[in-house]
């Protein structure tokens, strides 16, 4: 058995695109739920946006990626505000149903045949919409250290990744320890009181949804690029659900929550799934075959979660001495 | 501290030429409205003709529960809109104007639960009251150096208000971690962080200990003297023979009387509508929480 190559893997996915694109939807959340209480349980729509709009634009229109990435932002508020419009002004459980059947509409309407044209139906859209991306790539050769292996395209999307994260983190930390994030904490608290000392909250919570869906977006148009390849069933629920799970799991309303979040749940994630895989090759468990590995994974992963969340429901950074008021 | 200071003497003799009748009108009105009419399916809960609120005065708006108060708080503060209705302040007519707006005019209201932002500092609580803030921008915010200034000059005021409501030394704790009656000043002082013209108190004293009480009391005399006008709802008569200058008494979503406290209190509809509701507390109490639009 290999524990090297286990742990490799595991710290390899840990720092790698697909953590960097939940950190990206959880930060997005964590603005949205964390700070403002905003229940949005479709932050994988605005992730397909990101994502769809690199992809048309690039491969079945043939234009630039530099194009895609503003209409693909652009789209990103436009959706926040259709969403946003109807259902802001209402209790916070209505934008929840509207957020996740929104969701689903926009996965179902990039799958449908008639559409396939635009959207490739339920293939999606292949080909390299990343490119332009790859063309300024610095790096001349893969990064091969014990721990950590990356190809040299993986090795560029991770450098400009977590260097966005960076810049959005720094961002975050601004806006929330200033008045404008005083106001949305508020909003959290108790919508009325804030209303009653002068606040426009639906304008407050309008910004936060746009900000928020727009972080999710920017992981979308990550995701596209670094995988040159978008297909509907990418964009099923359980993105948004992991991107919450993420959340909780670094700390809710803590600036760096969703970053040490999304690199715990991935390094587990692997490393649960690739250390069954080898005691199964290796022989050490025999009641299980490799296809199982898969869901056992989850199983042993979301236990793991029930554990924090019974002994440490706060989260890693959270205060639980904060929590408790809440459940006044 | 000033129990009646020259602001009390001067709303006193203002009030006193004002004929005791329901609607009756006054020498310098901050606040009037007529005709307001809120109907919740059949029952009329709030159907007041006219109604004046004197300026620079303490007013409380007493009667039994169900009476309509609250509601005509949600209906003069924005939180509700009325069926029918005018309504100024100030001179300005306020109809459909939504709450913040009416917030931002200076009609400044506090809630009958009290709504302290629990896992928000005291300190933020007050500093979220500020008017005009350059920080609450969104882009602003990401630029500390626009608004640290004045930013600064709000936590002192908070601060020195902080104090006047002893609470100082709770500044860093999480509101959510005070008591009750700590909660009801938090939040009347926060209220008084905007510099309000008029201040709405939905139940003041609800659940305060009676030893803050005699505080609380002083702190709204404060208020008036320092120029505010005060309009609150209370149940407890001792309380509001104490500090109100004025008297309004709704009964079934009607004003029934109007006069200086002592006046009101002999007043035989008055007493009826009191003693008739007595019995019945317990239920109407429940009743009167669903109307205040407090889906929480």
């Amino acid at each position: 058995m290999n524990f090297t190559f286990v742990l490799s893997q595991s710290i390899t996915q840990a720092l790698g695109v697909t953590a960097i694109i939940y950190c990206l939807a959880a930060m997005g959340l964590n603005l949205q739920f964390g700070y403002t209480g905003l229940l949005n349980f479709g932050q994988v729509a605005f992730a397909a946006i990101g994502a769809y709009s690199v992809g048309v634009i690039v491969i079945s229109f043939g234009a630039s990626l530099w194009a895609a990435i503003p209409i693909g932002l652009l789209a990103s508020v436009a959706l926040a505000l259709v969403l946003g419009i109807p259902t802001l002004r209402l209790r916070a459980d209505y934008l929840a149903i509207v957020t996740i059947a929104t969701s689903e509409i926009i996965r179902l309407l990039v799958r449908s045949i008639a559409l396939r044209d635009t959207f490739g139906g339920a293939n999606g859209i292949n080909g390299k919409m990343g490119q332009a991306f790859h063309d300024l790539n610095p790096f001349h050769a893969d990064i091969d250290l014990p721990f950590l292996t990356w190809t040299r395209q993986d090795l560029w999307v991770v450098t400009v990744g977590w260097s966005l994260i960076a810049i959005f983190t720094l961002a975050i930390w601004l806006l929330v320890r200033s008045p404008w994030g005083r106001v949305v904490k508020g909003i959290r608290e108790d919508e009325n009181a804030v209303v009653s000392l002068g606040k426009n909250a639906y304008v407050y919570k309008m910004q936060a949804l746009i900000l928020g869906g727009l972080l999710g977006t920017v992981g979308g148009i990550v995701w596209a690029i670094a995988k040159q390849s978008v297909q509907p069933d990418n964009f099923v629920p359980d993105v948004t659900f992991f991107s919450y799970t993420i959340l909780l799991l670094g700390g809710a309303a803590r600036v760096f929550g969703p970053i040490v979040g999304a690199i715990i749940f991935w390094f587990l994630l692997v490393f649960v799934g690739e250390f069954l895989n080898q005691m199964i090759d290796a022989g050490w468990i025999t009641f299980l075959l490799p296809t199982d590995v898969g869901p056992i994974r989850f199983i042993l992963v979301g236990l793991g979660l029930m554990g924090l969340m019974i002994f440490r429901p706060q989260g890693i950074f959270g205060d639980k001495r904060e929590l408790a008021l809440n459940a006044r | 501290m000033p129990a009646n200071g020259q602001r009390a003497l001067e709303a006193q003799a203002a009030l006193s030429g004002v004929p005791r009748i329901p609607g009756a009108p006054k020498p310098d009105p901050i606040l009037v409205a007529s005709s307001i009419v809120r109907r919740f399916g059949g029952l009329s809960a709030v159907d007041v003709e006219h109604v004046e609120i004197q300026r620079g005065s303490i007013t409380a708006l007493i009667g039994p529960n169900g009476a309509g108060k609250t509601t005509l708080f949600n209906l003069l503060t924005g939180f509700d809109a009325p069926d029918e209705g005018t309504w100024s302040f100030n001179g300005k007519s306020m109809g459909r104007l939504s709450p913040y707006r009416v917030a931002r005019l200076g009609m400044v209201r506090t809630f009958q639960l009290t709504k302290a932002l629990n896992r928000l500092r005291v300190i933020d609580n007050m500093l979220l009251g500020a008017k005009g803030q350059r920080g609450e921008r969104l882009w602003a915010s990401l630029l500390p150096f626009l608004w640290r200034g004045q930013e600064t000059k709000n936590t002192v005021r908070a601060d020195v208000l902080l104090k006047r409501f002893s609470l100082d030394a709770k500044r860093g704790d999480f509101a959510g971690s005070l008591s009750g009656g700590q909660r009801k000043l938090l939040e009347m002082a926060r209220a008084l962080m905007s510099e309000p013209e008029l201040i709405m108190l939905d139940e003041p004293m609800a659940g305060v200990n009676p030893a803050l009480t005699q505080s609380l009391l002083q702190h709204i005399k404060m208020i008036r003297e320092e120029g505010s006008t005060v309009l609150f709802v209370e149940h407890d008569m001792d309380m509001v023979h104490d500090i109100s200058d004025w008297v309004i008494v709704m009964a079934q979503g009607q004003i029934i009387a109007e006069g200086p406290p002592g006046d009101v209190m002999k007043n035989p509809e008055v007493i009826d509508a009191y003693l008739g509701s007595r019995h019945e507390k317990a239920l109407t109490e429940s009743g009167e929480s669903l109307t205040t639009g407090d889906a929480k």
